[in-house]
């Protein structure tokens, strides 16, 4: 049995975030700059050329790339073998984010009830999903998630009947909708499969995916190359001031599920589609 | 079109200004987005004055990250307008004449653009750091205790927008979309 100090996790999570937010992973910085080559609207290609200046001026002069910093989404997995010490891994993860908003200056973007809507004022609590998985080491993943992009997410729960092309539709629907509002160009994580909270948890995981990096599963990673084909002739474009840079990544991810359903959830992400990963 | 511009301006500049037209404007603007907007609603709904004039005015939403010292502010980009929509008619009504988001607005504000011969610019979302260059000095002037959501006083100097729907209520995201569109 390995043991891990809370001191480590708070120290790596407090890190993670700061790092998120002021640098984006290499796949989604290299995805960017060739759209600004690929883009033929004038005004597209302006407004690309700003979102990777914007990438330089955010790693330069530590300032976050976007002033939603997100709230934090915090995927761990972990090992089987091993055992947290000095206090609750929970605890833990949202001491690390306490510290990273405040130490980072990173805005605070919590309400402790969603009603009342006080700001808690350090960013917490965190979302935290965990896998117990295999081994002795513990899989952490921050992800930090605007509410732009956040807010026009979709989840359909369609029927068997419905088919591929359902499911097609269900997220160019998700995709026009949002249109201009969640900061164009998205990536689109889909979940596919599961049950009503199965398929919203693979679509946030499936956004983490590189976006280079397409589906093992043919007919899956078929589907993403068309439909981000599709969502790049739809003209909304970078900021939705029209263009061919609507999408840089369809991210699909699938679960076995019920035979009397077809849940497809969409959640979309802006261009700072922001992750980092760490092992302990 | 380029178009250089200061804030706050008048009826003509505002109507010379068209859906599509790549703008630079310097000069003041202040922060309002949901928190605020709800408060300032409130204020007028009990027959309380704003916390400030707003005539001939525009509001950026947006609200900053922290900044850090010796800096003006955080990162500073637009958040999504159409959340604003539901009080946006009452300060067009009372003489607002410009709004800075990004995202769609409802039948309702554009109506109250075209009514007052206003104008809703769209920054480009997601690019708070750049954006935060073209910003001189930030003053909390209202609502401190709202936080990133107060309302500040804003000097801009060439703060890059573009003209999403003009006076006339030309709508460049509806009309960039068809342009672009291929089926």
């Amino acid at each position: 049995m390995r043991t891990i100090h809370v001191e480590e996790i708070i120290k790596n999570v407090k890190e993670m975030c700061i790092e998120a937010n002021h640098y984006l992973t290499e796949d989604m910085i290299e995805a960017l700059k060739r759209s600004v080559k690929e883009e033929e609207a004038p005004l597209g290609k302006q407004v690309l050329g700003q979102l990777e200046d914007n990438l330089e001026i955010a790693s330069n002069d530590k300032i976050p790339i976007c002033q939603d910093t997100g709230m934090a989404v915090v995927f761990l997995e972990v090992g089987q073998d091993v055992q947290v010490q000095g206090g609750l891994l929970t605890d833990a993860v949202n001491e690390g984010v306490r510290q990273g908003y405040e130490e980072g200056f990173l805005r605070k973007s919590v309400v402790g009830d969603p009603i009342f809507r006080e700001n808690t004022k350090d960013n917490t609590p965190a979302v935290v999903h965990y896998d117990i998985v295999e081994g002795d080491q513990i899989k952490i993943t921050v992800a930090p998630k605007g509410f732009g992009s956040e807010n026009m997410s979709r989840i359909f729960m369609l029927k068997p009947a419905d088919g591929i092309e359902g499911v097609k539709d269900a997220i160019l629907t998700a995709v026009k909708d949002a249109g201009p509002n969640a900061c164009p160009p998205m990536v689109i994580g889909v979940g596919i499969g599961g049950t009503f909270e199965k398929c919203a948890l693979l679509a946030k995981k499936a956004l983490t995916r590189p976006v280079n990096q397409r589906s093992s599963v043919s007919y899956v990673c078929e589907m993403e190359e068309e439909l981000l084909d599709k969502i790049n002739r739809t003209g909304i474009g970078p900021g939705g001031l029209g263009g061919s840079t609507t999408a840089l990544a369809v991210n699909i991810d699938t679960y076995p599920t019920h035979i009397a359903g077809l849940p497809v959830a969409v959640n979309i992400c802006c261009h700072v589609n922001r992750h980092c990963v760490r092992v302990l | 079109m380029d178009r250089y511009i200061t804030a706050p301006y008048d009826d003509q500049t505002a109507k010379e200004l068209h859906s599509g037209d790549y703008v630079y404007i310097t000069g003041t603007i202040y922060t309002a987005r949901d928190a605020a907007h709800k408060r300032m609603y409130e204020a007028l709904e009990q027959g309380r004055e704003l916390p400030f004039d707003i005539s001939q005015n525009v509001i950026y939403y947006m609200g900053p990250s922290p900044a850090r010292q010796g800096r003006p502010i955080g990162s500073a980009g637009p958040t999504t307008a159409s959340r604003m929509d539901k009080y946006a008619p009452s300060l067009l009504d009372l003489g607002l004449k410009g709004m800075i988001g990004k995202g769609k607005r409802s039948d309702d504000v554009k109506k109250a653009i075209i009514r007052n011969g206003a104008v809703y610019f769209a920054a480009v979302g997601g690019a708070g750091a750049l954006l935060s260059k073209s910003i001189i000095s930030s003053e909390v002037i209202a609502y401190d205790d709202l936080g990133t959501e107060a309302i500040r006083k804003l000097q801009v100097k060439n703060f890059p927008v573009i003209v999403v729907i003009d006076s006339n209520g030309n709508n460049l995201y509806e009309t960039a979309m068809e342009r672009y569109k291929k089926d």
